[in-house]
């Protein structure tokens, strides 16, 4: 039966191909349409660290400035830490994950002297950086404890990185030439490019990952630049390095992994208590204003899904119901044109049941080939977004296997949308009407 | 005589009436046709209000010479490297290439997106806010390979130019500021700023020795994009930037020439991000002219599907009325009043349309300035759209209306 049904809506389509080739164009635009903005939206505001994305918290506290806020609607304290909250806060270890971070950068020249110098983005963090966000490693691994306390010269490269310099071979152990100095090399990354760049969105949400991986006291050690964003509510007491470190300035990161509610709550406590004494040493000039949010939390207090591509997506929905009206109001045409074949075929002992069927089956093609076209017009859209936005959105516009079902529970639900009225329409017609007329 | 005949005009040649009563009959049809307008509408006027938008915001001047402009960085990481040395040797060649108008130093570039900003203010001290301001350091030659003209005041002479180093926090006295900043820091007379004392890190003092025309942040996205100061100083850090301006059309050659030039004459350093500012500038508004880009054709495509749908519609209603057409033929309606019949009937379905469209707009409009920060939209972009779509549904019908003219009166005698 539905062989024959199938049979029936290809002869329909035939007797009017243009009207079904225009259904079918315009459920292929809605879905093509909103499946690209909805693709790029989802892989925006996607769990960079899905495993435990809701145990690492994004540490704040309020060191601003006593006349204006960091923000002041709302007031939130400011988004990055000074080098001795960074500090301090570390060096209070708790039994639990944590690292301080910081960006910065330094020329490195290999000892291959076909390959010039170049300039390379650095990580500076604790060794606690590599478990903490599950970073994966090709060779080697993180340094430990010890490293970060003694600053070791120790690196961890970037895959990339290692490509260039070493041609991909396993490195560890090897030295390399950075700011001047030798490091030896302790591990390098696989591939790894969470989405977004969670761990530090200052500089662009869906940034690469830094080039090398450095303890992080090498900062002080070898007076490393500022990368990244620097912020002061007041400048530096003193001239020089030092004094910058020990400024207000804020320009460093930090991060803790806390298991429980239980833990988080000890910690806030840790935080206010810390804030409190160096209240008394004259510091920490506002109220009490201390934040731990966790990865998701702080994508979304950070804004990184980019409000044009929200925008983007409800005009795409909308156009997607322009284009539901459109071939409902088709489907209806072509249905009511049909009205003396449907009399006919009731009158001959049709049931509604039948021709419910039949039109769904109908319908249902019309929709599925329009899903179908839908998903090719998605990929041509991605591939426009890509050429577009050039390397900033090139991780974000790419169909996963989420995204194509989505599509095609898009594509038929929104058949099922366009076709539901004008079948039960046509499913209503009443056998003795139409056969009068004749 | 000529009143009656101004009656029938619309009594009878127009014939509202039957098509009102026949649109009744088939609501769903035009109900639909007529949601699609409106949907249609709100799409398009709000789309084309972004598109407003964001091309005025692309078409601000940086307010340097952007076709002949171009820079590099270069990076020094031996450790016998000078920065101060190399970068005036680095000047000296440069400036004297054929073809080069001028050359500078300068910390950071309009419209690149990553530069320095202070805080000026006119009283001394921490209770009082500061103005935002980006800061480009620079020496005499900054007006001239900026191409800013003073307004007020002097250029900076060869002996004001000091020496800054790294993590440095103290400012030279003098300053040159735009004419935007003086009027945010003096706002009853910004020219009168000059000669005035400002501060900044909330005490230092810093005299007013000059007043630009107009020079752009590094950050396009800033509210205060024109609040820029320029300040007298030669930066001592590894990185030195350079800036060049040369002569129409010779901009693509001295890239190259300096490049090799510089990489030649210093082993102990690396050269990058060299680009013009053709180039930045696409960088830096291409965000902007994406979302162009797509929003036109988002809206060129939902016109078409849109036109087509009404097209395909009217067809529809074309064939089934053969008939009725035909016989109304052979009663003696003219092809003009078929076809008016048809267009009519659109222009009223259009006129509900537009009417809910002109609502939704305005409705969207509401949410994208509520969750997107974006400007509301300007009264007459309403009635445009709704004149924008009534004309797409008068061309779409047209075609159809045409065909159902020509049903010869002969139709209506035979049977279906």
């Amino acid at each position: 039966m539905f062989n024959y049904y199938l049979k029936l809506a290809f002869n329909s389509f035939k007797r009017n191909p243009i009207l079904t080739g225009l259904m079918i164009a315009a459920i292929a635009l809605g879905i093509g349409a909103s499946m690209t903005t909805i693709t790029v939206n989802y892989l925006m505001s996607g769990d960079p660290i899905p495993e435990k994305s809701s145990q690492l918290f994004h540490v704040q506290v309020d060191s601003w400035d006593p006349n204006t806020g960091f923000n002041d609607e709302p007031n939130t304290p400011p988004n990055q830490l000074t080098w001795t909250e960074a500090t301090n806060l570390m060096a209070a270890k708790k039994d639990f994950r944590q690292t301080a971070m910081a960006k910065s950068g330094a020329i490195i020249q290999p000892d291959n002297p076909d390959i010039n110098p170049f300039e390379a983005s650095i990580r500076l963090a604790f060794s606690d950086f590599f478990p903490m966000f599950s970073v994966p490693f090709q060779y080697g691994n993180g340094w430990d404890q010890k490293a970060d306390e003694d600053r070791q010269m120790v690196v961890v490269l970037s895959k990339e990185t290692n490509d260039k310099v070493f041609g991909g071979e396993n490195s560890v152990g090897k030295n390399i030439v950075i700011f001047g100095k030798s490091f030896r090399v302790i591990g390098v990354l696989d591939a790894w490019q969470p989405l977004p760049k969670f761990y530090d969105v200052n500089n662009g949400a869906f940034d690469d990952p830094e080039a090398l991986f450095m303890p992080f006291y090498l900062k002080q050690e070898l007076e490393l630049p500022n990368w990244g964003n620097t912020n002061c509510w007041k400048s530096p007491e003193g001239e020089g390095f030092q004094a910058f470190l020990q400024s207000e300035c804020i320009n460093f990161q930090m991060w803790v992994e806390l298991e429980t509610e239980q833990d988080k709550q000890t910690y806030l406590t840790f935080l206010n208590n810390y804030v409190n004494d160096q209240k008394e040493l004259g510091r920490f000039p506002r109220p009490l204003n201390n934040r731990l949010l966790n990865v998701m939390q702080w994508m979304h207090d950070q804004e990184v899904v980019a409000d044009d591509a929200q925008i983007m997506m409800w005009l795409s929905f909308m156009f997607l119901v322009v284009c539901l009206l459109n071939t409902i109001g088709l489907q209806l045409a072509k249905f009511s044109a049909k009205s003396a074949e449907i009399g006919l075929r009731r009158a001959v002992g049709a049931t509604k049941q039948d021709l419910f069927l039949q039109y769904t089956v109908e319908t249902g093609a019309v929709g599925l080939a329009g899903g179908a076209m839908g998903l090719l017009l998605a990929l041509l859209g991605l591939v426009g977004i890509r050429h577009l936005y050039g390397d900033e959105l090139n991780d974000l516009a790419t169909l996963d296997s989420t995204m194509i079902a989505t599509a095609l529970l898009l594509s038929l639900f929104a058949s099922v949308c366009a076709g539901l009225y004008p079948t039960w329409r046509a499913c209503n017609i009443a056998p003795a009407s139409q056969l009068k007329s004749q | 005589m000529n009143e009656q005949k101004e009656r029938s005009f619309f009594a009878e040649n127009w014939e509202v009436g039957p098509i009102l009563r026949a649109l009744l009959r088939n609501k769903v049809g035009a109900i639909l046709i007529a949601l699609q307008i409106a949907f249609t509408m709100t799409i398009v006027v709000n789309a084309i209000y972004i598109i407003h938008e964001r091309s005025e915001k692309m078409k601000r001047p940086s307010g340097i010479d952007e076709a002949n402009s171009f820079y590099l960085s270069s990076v020094g990481f031996t450790n016998d490297f000078n920065t101060l040395v190399t970068t005036k040797k680095d000047l000296n060649l440069i400036r004297s290439l054929e073809g080069v108008v001028d050359a500078i130093q300068i910390n950071a570039v309009p419209m690149s997106n990553s530069g320095w900003s202070m805080g000026l203010q006119t009283q001394p001290g921490a209770e009082f806010d500061g103005t935002g301001s980006a800061v480009y350091m620079v020496d005499e030659h900054a007006l001239n390979t900026l191409d800013v003209a003073l307004v007020a005041g002097e250029n900076f002479r060869a002996t004001d130019i000091q020496t800054r180093v790294a993590s440095q926090n103290h400012w030279p006295d003098k300053v040159i500021i735009t004419l935007a900043m003086a009027n945010r820091l003096f706002p009853d007379d910004g020219l009168g700023a000059l000669g005035k004392t400002v501060y900044i890190n909330d005490i230092e003092p810093m005299i007013i020795t000059g007043i630009i025309d107009k020079l752009q942040a590094p950050w396009v996205g800033w509210d205060n994009v024109e609040n820029v100061m320029l300040t007298p100083e030669i930066r001592d850090a590894e990185t030195s930037r350079y800036f060049i301006r040369t002569k129409p059309g010779q901009r693509d050659r001295i890239m190259s020439e300096v490049e090799s030039l510089l990489a030649k004459s210093n082993t102990g350093r690396i050269l990058r991000d060299m680009r013009s500012i053709d180039e930045t500038r696409v960088r830096a508004y291409r965000d902007n002219s994406a979302m162009i880009r797509i929003l036109v054709t988002v809206m060129v495509i939902l016109v078409i599907v849109t036109g087509l749908g009404i097209v395909g519609l009217a067809s529809f209603s074309v064939n089934q009325r053969k008939k009725q057409i035909g016989t109304r033929r052979a009663l003696g309606a003219s092809q003009q009043a078929i076809v008016r019949y048809f267009m009519l009937e659109n222009l009223l379905i259009s006129t509900v349309g537009v009417v809910l469209g002109a609502m939704l707009t305005v409705g969207l409009n509401i949410v994208l300035v509520d969750a997107f920060s974006l400007d509301p939209i300007t009264w007459y972009y309403i009635p445009l759209g709704m004149l924008a779509l009534w004309v797409v549904g008068q061309l779409a019908v047209y075609g159809p209306a045409k065909k159902a003219a020509n049903i010869p009166p002969a139709l209506a005698t035979r049977s279906a």
